[in-house]
């Protein structure tokens, strides 16, 4: 600038302007409600009538969950508490809460024994599901578990389920000794080492039972309310798991003996509904058992609901099979691997890792099908609250605490497992996107 | 002078049946197909055994025997005095009329869930999520019996619909919910009646041949007949003039309080009621879910190519999203119309008259007959079952990528 033009003003503007608020309609939550809830005419209609339904809903539903009652003897004294305001009567639930969680049967004073059990099924689960975080010793744990469950639920003599367990470590023993020489030799093997020592088991443990066990035995007849859902659940799930990637293995087989034993069964049981298959547990079963012998209706069914999730966890895996590339198979032939070898170190874990999510649904939808044993008039949860809950003339007509508390229950559990088994997938993520 | 000679033959060991590559094969088979029949064998002599013991045999002859029970929910002719075999008629029936009504709404409403969970809008996609995930987790038999209890522990009994100032009334006068089910008006055909069906039905048909040919236009010479209205005014034009020169053949007979029950019209009845809408809203859940998974399939490019062509997004939807996604969507589509199928054999829980309820239920307990019942009662649904997949198979190949 020379000096004679002191006062000249600039062109530009030299000195830089405050940053302006973006327009009050561009900006926070009205931004947010323009772009995400008023976009344009049809999604505000949308947006307003969807609004008027939760708000009619929460207003009914508010004062029912607020205004309950949660201690009260029957339904007649929850009316009268209530007087004629709205009000859920909770006091069922209080009232009834260890039928519904142990069914009528099972002895008052043995329920540490089930609440136990459920406890350590988390510490037993924890080192399958969170493998990578704890340690590997946690597993023996996991492997004592299933023994120790029993043990508490059913009681009577302890030396059952240890004999049960020495059979699994003799059959594992030969499996070590044998597995080098072949792999048929070492499952063959196993199976006969198990099976021998199952048999001198069986012959010991009614010699060595002594009068008064530790624990008293409680029949299964006696099992009921929640406790049933989930042994069904937990049970059916994690045995027809090995059964199921059997099966897979099975169809995808070049043997065509084998490949068809296991597409017919695997159809069989995908085709009929469940109910039938109780129906069989039920009645038909015991015409196809040892004239005289008396199978108790928990193990029918569990073997039942075994075979009926297996056919659909083999569907699931044979997913997974034919998803890995063609290259996977031709490279565990290349490397030498013999077929036990690359389905074991190659092919099953990258199956299985496919496999997850359907797996997981179908072990949700399993154990929402353990409440269909209500209806071969078994007491699980729903046919507690069916029978004798609301057959009662304390709780008769109590329809939505009690139903909304077995809808809630369920909704927990299979929410739950759905949930980790998407943090699992994205935890099993190996491919870098 | 060398002479060849063949190399030593191998003999046979009896250990090559395990670790020789060639006879393993047929070692694993021969020992499976053994174990198979083995186990069958012992099964059938248990069973032989069994029956013996307790003197009974394997004959259907009780199918032909009156049922003496009566079923309430039935399409065709039946009472008490007709045979168990009637009575197993009468129970496919009801099950193939829950499982189709069932399906139809089922895919009707998931497909809205599954394309409302996509929507911009925020509350919609959140309230569809939280249907999805409620109904998902919950096993479908709580809400059969939610449903079951709503209709008839919670509705009023007809005797509330009586009196000028009753506690309950009729919705537009023509339906009535009641505890004993839900009364709706029932068509009434007249002498020319059939006359206005069957133009329904011509019209339906001649839809299809204007939308066929419509579509032949376009491809071969480029004209672009109008689809909308044309359809509409083929489908229902000719019925409704047909139904006023005849002078309004069909009627409607109104359900009537006489008495303590309503008379007249059509009883929906509650177990079916429940059993529809909870099967329908609980699948409906899970075909929302592949409804959304299918059209996540298909890649943005194509929306955003088909834009970019020019096309409006209603016909991007119609034309390049929903083809390519359909191929996802079908066939998960087909096992949940399988399991509405199988699921409808929870009807026994709510009293619904299907084959679980008739041949499963109280000709088993009647006759005793249980084996004979269930490999029944498994034939049946193996065979829906089958036949269900191979329809759907059908048309899946029909519309699934032609590749060369």
């Amino acid at each position: 600038m020379s000096d004679t033009q002191t006062n000249s003003i600039a062109y530009v503007r030299d000195t830089m302007l405050p940053e302006a608020e973006p327009p009050a309609t561009e900006r926070g939550l009205i931004k947010w409600g323009r772009e995400n809830l008023f976009a344009d005419v049809p999604n505000a209609i949308l947006t307003i009538i969807s609004a008027i339904v939760i708000y009619k809903l929460l207003v009914g539903l508010m004062p029912w969950l607020l205004n309950g009652i949660w201690n009260a003897p029957s339904i007649r004294d929850c009316r009268e508490m209530l007087d004629g305001a709205t009000g859920g009567c909770f006091a069922v639930l209080t009232e009834r809460w260890n039928q519904l969680l142990f069914g009528f049967k099972y002895p008052s004073e043995e329920y540490w024994r089930p609440t136990l059990a459920f406890v350590l099924l988390f510490l037993a689960a924890a080192p399958v599901m969170f493998f990578k975080y704890l340690p590997r010793q946690m597993l023996a744990f996991t492997a004592v578990y299933p023994f120790l469950a029993y043990y508490l639920i059913w009681g009577g003599t302890i030396w059952v389920p240890i004999f049960a367990a020495l059979g699994f470590v003799a059959g594992y023993v030969a499996w070590t000794k044998l597995v080098n020489r072949s792999f048929a030799a070492g499952f063959f093997g196993a199976i006969v080492a198990a099976m021998v020592a199952w048999w001198i088991g069986g012959m010991l443990s009614d010699a060595l039972a002594p009068e008064n066990p530790f624990l008293p035995a409680v029949p299964s007849r006696d099992m009921g309310g929640f406790m049933l859902n989930m042994i069904l659940g937990t049970v059916c799930v994690s045995l027809s798991l090995p059964l199921g990637i059997a099966l897979a293995l099975g169809r995808q087989s070049d043997m065509p003996i084998i490949k068809w034993i296991c597409v017919i069964f695997i159809e069989f049981i995908r085709g009929v509904p469940l109910i039938t298959l109780l129906f069989v547990a039920n009645v038909v079963l015991a015409y196809f058992l040892p004239p005289g012998t008396t199978f108790d209706l928990i193990l029918r069914v569990i073997i039942m609901i075994t075979m009926f999730s297996a056919a659909y966890i083999a569907e699931v895996i044979r997913g997974g099979l034919a998803a890995l590339p063609r290259g996977q198979y031709e490279a565990a032939d290349s490397l030498g691997l013999d077929y036990p070898q690359a389905m074991r170190l190659i092919i099953l874990p990258q199956a299985l890792k496919i496999s997850i999510p359907g797996i997981v649904n179908v072990a949700v939808g399993l154990f929402k099908d353990t409440v269909l044993v209500s209806v071969i008039s078994m007491f699980d949860l729903l046919g507690m609250i069916r029978g004798p809950i609301l057959a009662s003339t304390e709780w008769n007509g109590v329809y939505w605490e009690l139903f909304g508390f077995a809808a809630v229950l369920f909704f927990v559990v299979c929410y739950g497992i759905s949930q980790y088994s998407q943090w699992l997938e994205r935890e099993l993520q190996t491919d870098h996107r | 002078m060398t002479t060849l000679t063949d190399p030593p033959q191998e003999s046979f060991r009896l250990s090559m049946l395990l670790n020789d590559t060639r006879y393993r094969s047929y070692t694993f088979q021969f020992i499976a197909l053994v174990c198979v029949i083995g186990l069958v064998a012992y099964l059938a002599s248990n069973l032989v055994a069994n029956l013996r013991a307790a003197g009974l045999n394997i004959s259907y002859e009780f199918l032909g025997e009156p049922a003496g029970y009566d079923i309430n929910q039935r399409l065709i002719e039946y009472d008490s005095q007709s045979s168990h075999w009637r009575a197993s008629v009468v129970g496919i029936l009801n099950t193939l009329l829950v499982a189709f009504l069932a399906c139809v709404t089922a895919t009707i409403l998931g497909v809205f869930a599954g394309v409302l969970r996509l929507s911009h809008n925020w509350l919609i996609r959140k309230l569809m999520a939280i249907y999805v995930e409620a109904f998902r987790n919950v096993p479908v038999l709580i809400w059969i019996i939610i449903i079951f209890t709503i209709m008839t522990a919670v509705l009023p009994s007809p005797r509330a619909f009586r009196g000028d100032d009753a506690e309950a009334s009729m919705l537009f006068d023509a339906f009535a919910f009641t505890n004993r089910g839900v009364y709706v008006p029932k068509p009434i055909l007249d002498s020319g009646g059939w006359i206005v069906v069957i133009t329904f039905l011509l019209s339906v048909i001649g839809v299809f041949a204007y939308r066929r040919y419509a579509t032949k236009l376009l491809f071969d010479t480029g004209k672009l007949l109008p689809m909308g209205w044309p359809s509409l005014a083929i489908l229902f034009v000719p019925s409704l003039l047909i139904f006023f020169i005849l002078g309004r053949p069909i009627g409607l007979e109104y359900p009537e309080l006489k008495g303590f029950n309503f008379a007249g019209g059509i009883n929906v009845r509650g177990s079916l009621i429940a059993l529809w809408f909870a099967l329908a809203i609980y699948t409906g859940a899970f075909i929302a879910e592949n409804v959304r998974a299918g059209i996540q399939a298909i890649s943005k490019g194509q929306t955003e190519a088909a834009a970019s062509l020019g096309l409006r997004p209603g016909r991007i939807m119609n034309l390049v999203i929903l083809p390519q996604a359909l191929r996802v969507i079908i066939p998960p589509l087909i096992s949940q119309y399988l399991n509405i199928t199988k699921n409808s054999s929870l009807a026994i829980a709510v009293g619904y008259m299907d084959i679980t309820g008739t041949l499963g239920g109280i000709t088993l307990n009647q006759t005793g007959r249980a084996i004979e019942c269930v490999l029944l009662l498994m034939a049946f649904y193996l065979t829906i079952s089958l036949g269900i997949s191979a329809l759907m198979n059908v048309y899946n190949n029909s519309i699934k990528l032609k590749e060369r």
